[in-house]
């Protein structure tokens, strides 16, 4: 089979060649030509002999870690409309629940990957270089990290500006500033506010009202955290979910989001293969511990008692801890710096949560104020190589 | 003796062909050249026309930019051809040989009772002087500077190395006048990189500082060596030699004859029998080949001869000819053949240092890797990873994107009196993204030379 589907792309690539009939399409062909085959290339200059990973195994790595939060988001969308309206959805129907969310889920990531890929596409085509990997991760992320509830076009339009204005114009996939993925949502998030906060977009079918239970809100644990804490409630309501239920992920919230476990199973998968830096992911965790444990000694209000680690297992901070704050092209490139973004990234986090009462969530914010200051950081580390270069050349020559 | 310099960073990449420890003597060759450009940066003048009669140790041409450095021929023999390239560009002297040698005789002094100018003049006159090389930037050494010191690594860690204990294991009294003869061009010490828990030969070289590593490749490497004992600053410049060189020049010393005789280890998956040939330098590469025997291939796959070792070695043509460096030949197959689906396949019998393969499973086990690129170029986006490859105190993707960027004062900052390009072959090795980083490095260091001079 592998010779005849070689013939079948020998015989087409001359016509996708560049002089070719189709040679406006070469880096499309390219594209897929080497999904199928790892192409014949052999080295020239250099070290004769090659790695055997290369990024496109190290994206693909990414999505199979990405799967478990996928695949129980897609259940979660099921459960919580189910249980919104009140029909009898126990735990046990979960596969009506995955079908539902699946079928519901299933357009938004063509969305992403269509819009996104295309613009991909058409770019590389035109400087006439290879399609980078890169978006196959990014259009994963993007549906996974919104509510379930967003319009179609307002999805795409957030893909298609993070892909031009976040990659593309700053270079493409390893010259980008910002988590193309965070850009996304931060683009919904300030230009189409009510469709990305608020209690009812994050069930399905909710936003458009409809027949649902009483009493039921539709807000997320954090939203309800929020509320109580405006209402200046000397405990905290969080609309009857526990700590429990936010680690297994039974809670309304964007779609990858809401189960630790699942994102956990994630984290094994990148550090293992240590495609994601465990320096970032554990200090990410350890600042949002840190953040929270200052909370508890300061005190005040109720948020500030609250637990430290009912931190880490709300909203998105360990969904942002696994597989945002460790991008490797936005992060800190070096490791002390890894570090220190990392802690900065998950006190940021609790800190926007627990003393911004206009943002319920603070984890998009504080990953992409890093990303800024990443560089800044790198730089100083960097700096002090340099300085000790400098200083080893005063003692010599004294 | 000194402590242990123990180096954790790095990588033994295993590989099938290690060359058997029994030496072939090979006759004199029939035919032998001298490449202008097999040594660094050189602008060759002739000496010699075609069909001049010439002795091991007679000059054939000279460095336009410093005419005291001379190249002289390996064997005696009629100059068959003078092969050029574009604008008259020379690539080659080609010797016919004499089945015997004859010897051009030179006033070589007894080094420890000799002077630097004498022993500096010797090596010119007997084109032993290219042998020395100097840091920064990897160029023949200039006659006269005093460099603060000069190094050589007494092994090589380079997948299928040669054991450089096993190769010298008769020239301990040559090694001794190489190591006295440099000793009286620098003012600082002679140093002697050797490998911990070894004992042999270079052990015994009690006239150089000794200085025992530990850890896997690059820990050879002589500028990981020169890091970790006194690393070069700006302004300063330190000499290297290689290991077998030092004994060629000592051989001088002894003899006062020009003797290129070397053992080299012919190695690879492809190698029918790896081995260990004797022979002297300038050679065909089909003698050596020959001698050790290339497997027979398959309709449609190809082989390829490096000369060198796989990360840093320059690919040989079938009508090329060993270089006055290099130790090793190794022959691998050309990877020049389509995987299906192979970026997510398991493949297990590929090697990485990624854990998406399984290669970390089977740390003992010997692969035959080919050349195949195993990807596409990318732009660089993994981080964290090269740094576990270069066990020196530098940031390699600030030091190699300042050299992308030509930027000579932060190339300066981060580090590049320091390196060559072989101290970055692992970090290009491993690179997911297949960028060519020995090249960038080396056109950041032509860079450097041509702003700097």
């Amino acid at each position: 089979m592998e010779k005849q589907l070689r013939k079948i792309v020998d015989k087409y690539k001359p016509a996708f060649s560049e002089g070719g009939k189709f040679g406006f399409l070469h880096s499309t062909f390219d594209a897929f030509e080497t999904f199928l085959f790892v192409p014949n290339t052999v080295t020239r200059r250099g070290s004769h002999i090659r790695d055997a990973n290369d990024l496109k195994r190290t994206m693909m790595i990414v999505i199979i870690a990405l799967l478990p939060a996928l695949l129980f988001g897609m259940y979660n969308i099921g459960y919580q409309h189910f249980a919104a309206i009140a029909e009898p959805a126990s735990q046990a129907m979960w596969f009506r629940c995955w079908w539902y969310g699946f079928v519901r889920m299933l357009p938004m990531i063509l969305v992403s990957y269509i819009v996104g890929l295309g613009i991909e596409f058409a770019v590389a085509q035109r400087k006439g270089e290879e399609v980078n990997e890169g978006y196959l991760v990014t259009g994963l992320l993007i549906p996974m990290i919104m509510p379930i509830d967003m319009p179609l076009w307002i999805l795409a339009l957030a893909v298609a500006f993070s892909v031009v204005f976040g990659k593309e114009v700053l270079g493409g996939t390893g010259m980008n500033i910002f988590n193309p993925a965070l850009l996304a949502r931060a683009f919904v998030f300030f230009a189409y506010t009510p469709k990305i906060s608020g209690d009812h977009v994050w069930i399905r079918g909710v936003s458009k009202g409809g027949a649902y239970a009483d009493g039921f809100s539709g807000a997320t644990p954090l939203g309800y955290i929020n509320d109580s804490v405006s209402a200046g409630a000397s405990t905290l309501d969080f609309g009857g979910t526990t700590a429990c239920d936010w680690f297994w992920g039974f809670v309304p919230g964007s779609i990858g989001e809401v189960s630790t476990f699942c994102i956990l199973i994630g984290a094994a998968i990148l550090l293992y293969t240590g495609v994601a830096s465990w320096r970032t992911m554990l200090s990410v965790f350890a600042g949002g511990l840190l953040m929270g444990w200052i909370f508890n000694l300061v005190g005040g209000n109720a948020y500030m008692e609250m637990p430290a680690y009912y931190h880490l297992l709300l909203g998105g901070f360990a969904f942002g801890a696994v597989f945002m704050a460790t991008d490797p092209v936005t992060s800190s490139q070096t490791n002390t710096g890894k570090i220190i973004t990392g802690l900065i990234i998950g006190m940021l986090a609790v800190l926007i949560r627990v003393v911004n009462p206009g943002y319920p969530e603070g984890m998009m914010l504080a990953i992409l104020f890093v990303n800024a200051l990443a560089p800044l950081v790198d730089y100083y580390v960097v700096q002090a190589n340099v300085r000790s270069r400098k200083k080893r050349l005063k003692t010599v020559k004294q | 003796m000194s402590k242990v310099i123990k180096l954790k960073r790095g990588l033994d990449i295993r590989l099938v062909g290690e060359a058997e420890k029994t030496v072939v003597q090979m006759p004199v060759g029939s035919t032998y050249a001298v490449i202008p450009d097999s040594f660094p940066r050189i602008t060759p003048k002739l000496l010699v026309s075609e069909g001049a009669r010439v002795k091991a140790g007679t000059p054939l041409f000279f460095d336009k930019a410093r005419p005291q450095i001379l190249f002289t021929s390996p064997v005696s023999g009629t100059v068959s051809a003078i092969r050029r390239g574009e604008k008259r560009r020379i690539l080659a002297v080609v010797i016919d040989a004499d089945p015997v040698v004859e010897y051009e005789k030179f006033q070589a002094p007894v080094p420890a009772k000799s002077t630097p100018e004498k022993i500096t003049e010797v090596l010119l006159q007997s084109g032993l002087w290219p042998l020395i090389i100097q840091r920064p930037y990897g160029t023949i050494a200039n006659p006269g500077d005093k460099p603060k010191a000069i190094f050589i690594s007494g092994f090589d860690s380079a997948p299928l190395a040669p054991d450089m204990n096993f190769v010298l294991k008769d020239e301990y009294d040559n090694l001794a006048a190489g190591i006295e003869a440099l000793k009286k061009l620098t003012d600082g010490e002679v140093h002697l990189g050797l490998r911990n828990g070894e004992n042999g030969v270079l052990n015994r070289l009690g006239n150089a500082a000794q200085h025992l590593f530990e850890g896997p490749h690059p820990a050879g490497n002589v500028g990981v060596q020169i890091h970790h004992v006194s690393p070069i600053n700006k302004g300063e410049t330190v000499w290297t030699v290689d290991i077998q060189n030092v004994a060629l020049i000592g051989r001088l010393f002894n003899t006062g004859t020009v003797d290129m005789r070397k053992t080299i280890a012919v190695t690879g998956s492809e190698v029918t029998e790896p081995k260990y040939v004797s022979l002297i330098a300038g050679t065909s590469v089909v003698q050596p080949v020959m001698a050790a025997g290339v497997k027979h291939q398959r309709a449609g796959e190809n082989f390829r001869i490096v000369c060198g070792n796989v990360l840093t070695g320059v690919r040989a043509d079938a009508d090329g000819y060993l270089d006055f460096y290099h130790n090793q030949m190794t022959i691998i197959p050309e990877g020049d053949n389509f995987e299906l689906l192979g970026w997510i396949a398991p493949r297990f019998h590929k090697f990485s240092v990624s854990r998406s393969y399984f290669s970390w499973l089977t740390p003992r086990k010997r692969y035959d890797l080919d050349t195949n690129l195993n990807g596409g170029k990318r732009a660089l986006v993994v981080t964290g990873l090269y740094d576990r490859y270069l066990p020196m105190n530098i940031y390699p993707i600030y030091l190699l994107k300042a050299c992308m960027a030509g930027d000579i004062d932060k190339m300066e900052d981060l580090g590049i009196y320091e390196v060559l390009p072989e101290d970055f072959a692992l970090c290009e090795f491993v690179d997911p993204s297949k960028t060519e980083m020995q090249t960038v490095i080396a056109d950041g260091i032509n860079l450097m030379i041509k702003e700097l001079s």
